[in-house]
C-alpha cells in the first residue's frame, strides 16, 4: 500500500513539475510576444511618410520626422564597421588558423571579457580619447565607440565560421604547393564567405540599436550633420529623448522610430539566421 | 601572417587602453575620496561631494530582483524546451527567443515607460496588500522605481538564460537520461537527478552572464528607475543605478571633479562586470569540458 502511495506521489510530482516548466515557457514567450506585438501595432499605426523625409520640428510644433537621425545612424554604423570589422576579422583568422597555444587562449578569454563590457563604458572610452581632446561631440567619436563594441563579436563569429571549413580543403591547397597564407586567403576564407558575411550583418544589427555609448559621443542634433566632425542625431538616441520628453506628439514619434529600428534589427536577424540554418543543413 | 597576429594582439592592447583611459581620467576623485567613494551616500554636485553608494545599491538591488524573477522562469523554460517540447516547437521557440535577445535595450525602455509602468500601477495595490507589511513594499508608488527597473531587466535577461541553458541541457549525454529512465525514474526525476546536476555549471554560467548584462544595462533602466540618488528600504521608491547616472549626468557635468567622478563610476562598473563575466566564462568552459 505504501509502495503504491509512493508511486502515486512520484507520478503527481512528475506531472506537476513538468506542467510548471511548460507554464514558464508560455509565460516567457507570451510576455515577450505581447510587448513586441504591441510595439509593432502601435508603431506601425503612428508611422507617416514625413518620418523618413522631414527634420524634427521645434518643441511645441507637431509633425516633422527623423530623416537626419536615419542618415546619422547610417553614418555611425559605417564608421563602426570600418573600425571594427577588419581588426575583428583578421584576429578571427589568427585564432582559427594559428590559435592553439596559450596566447590564443588568452586572446579568446579577453575577447569574451571585452564583449561583456557595458556599452556605456565604451562610450566613456570614446569620450576620453576623442571628445575630450577635441572639446566637442562628433560622429567620429560615436562611430568609434560602436566600432570597438563590434570587434569581439567579429572575432568570435569569423573564428567560428573559419573553423567550420573542413581540414581537407586546407591540406589540399597546401599539397598543391600553396603557401599557408595563400591557402587561407584563396581557399579557406572564400569557403567560409557566407557565414562571415551573415556574421557581419548580425554584428551591425546588434550595435545599430546601441544608445548608451552615443549619448556623450555623437550626442544629438536637431539639424543635418555635415561630415564626420559634428554631433549627429541617431535613431536610438532620438527614441530615448522623445520617450522621456513630456510631449504626446514626441511619444508618437518615439513609437514610430522604435518600430523602424526594430523592423530593421529583426529583419536582418531573421534573414541572417535563415541563411545560416540553410547552410548548416547543406553541410550536413 | 603577421597581420593577423597583430590584430589578435591589438585586442589585448585595446582592452588595456580602455582600462588605462578609465584609470587616468578618474585620478581626481580617486585621490580626493579614496576608497570611501564606494561607501559614501551623498551625491552632491553643487558642493562637490561625490559618493557612489546609492548607485551601487540601486545597481545591485535591481539586478538581484531581475535574477529572482528571471532565473526560475528561464531555467524552467529551458528544461521544457530541451527535454519535453517536440523538436519543431523547441527550435521554433528558441529561434523566437534568440530574436528577442537582439531587441535593443532602448526599445525595452520605451515599452517599460508606456506599458510596464502603467501595468504596475494597476498591480501595485494588490502587491501592497499582500506584502505591504514588509518595508520592501511600503511607501508611495509613482510608477518609476527600483521595482519597475528590476522587472524590465528580468524581461531583458530571460532570453539569455533560456537560450544558453537550453544548449547546456541539450549537451548532456543521453546515457544519463537512459540510465535514470531504465532504473524506473519518472521524467521529472530524470531531469532533476540525472540531467540538471550534469548541466548545473553551465546553467550557473548562463545566470552569471545574465547578471553581468543586467549590471551594465543602461537605457531601459534609466528610463524607468526614477533617477533619485537616495537609498530607501522600499523597492517601490525611485532609485538610481551606476549606468543610469552616467547616462543622465555625463553631458551636464560641470567641472573636472564631477566628470571624473562619473568616469570613476564607469571604472567601478567595468571592474564589476569583468569579474562576473570572467567567472561565468570559466564556469561555462568547465561545463563544456565535463561534457566530453
Amino acid at each position: 500500500m505504501t509502495g503504491r502511495l509512493l508511486l502515486w506521489r512520484r507520478k503527481s510530482v512528475n506531472i506537476v513539475m513538468l506542467t510548471i516548466t511548460a507554464i514558464c515557457t508560455v509565460m516567457a514567450a507570451g510576455v515577450l510576444v505581447y510587448i513586441l506585438g504591441y510595439l509593432f501595432i502601435h508603431g506601425a499605426t503612428s508611422l507617416t511618410w514625413n518620418f523618413f523625409t522631414k527634420l524634427p520640428t521645434p518643441v511645441g510644433e507637431t509633425g516633422g520626422g527623423m530623416a537626419n537621425a536615419i542618415v546619422g545612424s547610417a553614418k555611425l554604423l559605417m564608421i563602426a564597421a570600418v573600425v571594427g570589422i577588419p581588426i575583428g576579422f583578421l584576429a578571427g583568422v589568427y585564432l582559427s588558423e594559428f590559435g592553439d597555444g596559450p596566447f590564443a587562449f588568452f586572446v579568446r578569454y579577453v575577447t569574451d571579457l571585452l564583449n561583456g563590457v557595458p556599452s556605456i563604458v565604451m562610450g566613456i572610452f570614446a569620450y576620453t580619447i576623442i571628445v575630450l581632446p577635441q572639446k566637442h561631440f562628433s560622429t567620429l567619436a560615436g562611430g568609434l565607440a560602436l566600432g570597438v563594441m563590434m570587434i569581439p563579436i567579429a572575432v568570435r563569429s569569423s573564428e567560428e565560421f573559419l573553423r567550420a571549413v573542413p581540414k581537407s580543403l586546407r591540406e589540399g591547397a597546401v599539397a598543391l604547393g600553396a603557401s599557408r597564407a595563400k591557402a587561407i586567403f584563396t581557399v579557406v576564407i572564400p569557403a567560409a564567405k557566407n557565414g562571415i558575411i551573415t556574421g557581419v550583418m548580425l554584428n551591425i544589427a546588434r550595435v545599430s540599436g546601441e544608445t548608451a555609448p552615443l549619448l556623450f559621443t555623437s550626442f544629438s542634433n536637431r539639424y543635418w550633420s555635415e561630415g564626420l566632425n559634428q554631433p549627429t542625431a541617431s535613431l536610438p538616441v532620438m527614441i530615448y529623448t522623445y520617450a522621456v520628453a513630456p510631449y504626446e506628439d514626441w511619444h508618437q514619434q518615439a513609437w514610430s522610430a522604435g518600430f523602424v529600428l526594430l523592423t530593421l534589427v529583426l529583419g536582418v536577424n531573421i534573414i541572417a539566421r535563415t541563411i545560416l540554418a540553410r547552410n548548416q543543413h547543406v553541410a550536413r | 601572417m603577421g597581420v593577423t597576429f597583430l590584430c589578435a594582439f591589438s585586442i589585448l592592447a585595446i582592452t588595456a587602453y580602455v582600462v588605462w583611459e578609465l584609470w587616468i581620467n578618474s585620478a581626481l576623485p580617486r585621490h580626493q575620496f579614496g576608497w570611501s567613494f564606494l561607501v559614501t551616500q551623498t551625491w552632491d554636485p553643487v558642493v562637490g561631494n561625490f559618493g557612489a553608494l546609492p548607485f551601487v545599491y540601486g545597481t545591485l538591488v535591481t539586478s538581484a530582483l531581475a535574477l529572482i524573477i528571471a532565473v526560475p522562469l528561464g531555467v524552467g523554460s529551458a528544461i521544457f524546451l530541451a527535454e519535453l517540447a517536440p523538436p519543431m516547437l523547441s527550435d521554433g521557440l528558441a529561434f523566437l527567443i534568440e530574436l528577442l535577445a537582439a531587441v535593443p535595450s532602448v526599445i525595452y525602455g520605451l515599452l517599460g515607460i508606456f506599458i510596464l509602468v502603467p501595468a504596475l500601477r494597476i498591480v501595485e495595490p494588490y502587491l501592497k496588500s499582500a506584502l505591504g507589511w514588509t518595508p520592501l513594499f511600503s511607501g508611495p508608488f509613482y510608477g518609476v522605481s527600483l521595482f519597475s527597473a528590476g522587472v524590465v531587466l528580468s524581461v531583458m535577461i530571460v532570453p539569455f538564460i533560456i537560450s544558453i541553458s537550453r544548449e547546456v541541457i541539450r549537451a548532456v549525454p543521453n546515457d544519463q537520461r537512459e540510465a535514470a529512465l531504465a532504473l524506473g525514474a519518472t521524467r521529472w526525476e530524470t531531469v532533476w537527478d540525472a540531467v540538471l546536476p550534469f548541466a548545473s555549471k553551465g546553467i550557473a554560467g548562463s545566470i552569471f552572464l545574465a547578471l553581468a548584462r543586467s549590471l551594465g544595462e543602461t537605457m531601459a533602466v534609466t528610463m524607468v528607475i526614477g533617477n533619485d540618488p537616495k537609498i530607501k528600504a522600499s523597492l517601490l521608491a525611485p532609485g538610481y543605478s551606476i549606468a543610469a547616472v552616467i547616462a543622465n549626468e555625463f553631458t551636464e557635468a560641470t567641472g573636472e571633479l564631477y566628470t571624473q567622478s562619473l568616469i570613476e563610476l564607469g571604472l567601478v562598473l567595468f571592474a564589476l562586470t569583468i569579474v562576473i563575466n570572467g567567472m561565468a566564462r570559466l564556469m561555462i568552459a568547465a561545463s563544456e569540458r565535463g561534457k566530453v
